[in-house]
């Protein structure tokens, strides 16, 4: 299918929702045998660490969430400039949609970092660099989230948050670099593109598998998240009367 | 196995309490975002169904 035909196809939602049913539950499938072998690999067979002993252990699920809220905002900074440029509605859906899952995984790794800090930096919470910039994307998020249940016009609404989920993209290579930039309490990253990692492999190979997890996990969720926008929004058309009615 | 016993596994060294409510309030979040969405989906199903009937009720 040439590349033209495809983009107007994905901005049909009856097309997306269509193609998208299975795709729910194989991610979902990976997603869920993933995060337990990752889980379980890194719980009880990765070595302790020599310095932090088993609290370490809680990297195989803060590191995830870390990363994973961060994709979860570059791809409402992508919908919103989708949704800015060429008007697609499926953009909007996606910038609707997606919000909670990000929210709650920034969430997440801020609470993760707190209950890994206490035992190894003798803090649950230190105002640090990356906790942070941290703290201001799930703020980012609790924002986009108002936004959109204060203003009742939907196009209006769309707008309004595809500029303020632009405007927040600043703040992810803040998130990234902050470890580099200001050298405090935070450790720098687990894993870089051009190096290889500082531990050895069978304790970074549970944490990669976590991480291809979390990303089945975003895909689900937020495709059948967006599933049930489509349906919404399209409540009154023929397709969707018809497949109500067929249930 | 990077541990000698089950109860080993448990106590994580000291860290137990740490390392277990991390995973456990992991799972909660996790399973939070799945469940809510699957009663939202049955919701609009339910709600939809019923407003066709009504639909049809009232043209007929």
């Amino acid at each position: 299918m040439p590349l033209k035909t495809l983009w107007h196809r994905m901005g049909s939602p009856r097309w997306m929702y269509q193609m998208s049913g299975s795709w729910v539950w194989v991610l979902g499938v990976m997603a869920t045998v993933l995060l337990i072998v990752g889980s379980l690999w890194g719980l009880a067979f990765a070595p302790a660490d020599y310095q932090q002993g088993n609290s370490f252990r809680i990297i195989y699920i803060h590191v995830p969430t870390a990363i994973v809220s961060q994709s979860t905002y570059m791809l409402l900074g992508a919908a919103g400039l989708v949704l800015l440029v060429w008007r697609m509605k499926l953009a909007d859906m996606v910038l609707a949609t997606a919000v909670p899952f990000g929210m709650s995984m920034t969430a997440l790794a801020l609470f993760t970092g707190a209950v890994w800090g206490k035992p190894t930096w003798g803090t649950w919470w230190v105002w640090d660099a990356r906790t942070t910039s941290m703290l201001v994307l799930l703020f980012l998020y609790f924002g986009l989230y108002a936004l959109r249940q204060a203003i009742p016009r939907q196009e209006t609404a769309g707008r309004a948050c595809a500029v303020l989920a632009l405007v927040g993209v600043i703040n992810i290579p803040i998130i990234k670099y902050s470890v580099d930039w200001w050298l405090t309490l935070h450790q720098p990253a687990t894993f870089k593109l051009t190096e290889a990692p500082a531990m050895p492999p069978e304790m970074w190979l549970p944490l990669a598998v976590n991480v291809l997890g979390i990303y089945c996990l975003l895909g689900a969720v937020v495709l059948a998240a967006l599933r049930l926008e489509i349906l919404r929004r399209e409540r009154d058309t023929q397709w969707v009367r018809e497949l109500v009615a067929a249930r | 196995m990077s541990f000698e016993s089950f109860a080993d596994f448990l106590a994580m060294g000291k860290h137990g309490l740490y390392v277990w409510l991390c995973y456990g309030v992991a799972v909660l979040v996790i399973a939070g975002n799945v469940l809510a969405l699957r009663r939202q989906r049955r919701r609009f199903f339910r709600e939809a169904a019923a407003l066709q009937k009504r639909r049809e009720a009232d043209s007929a």
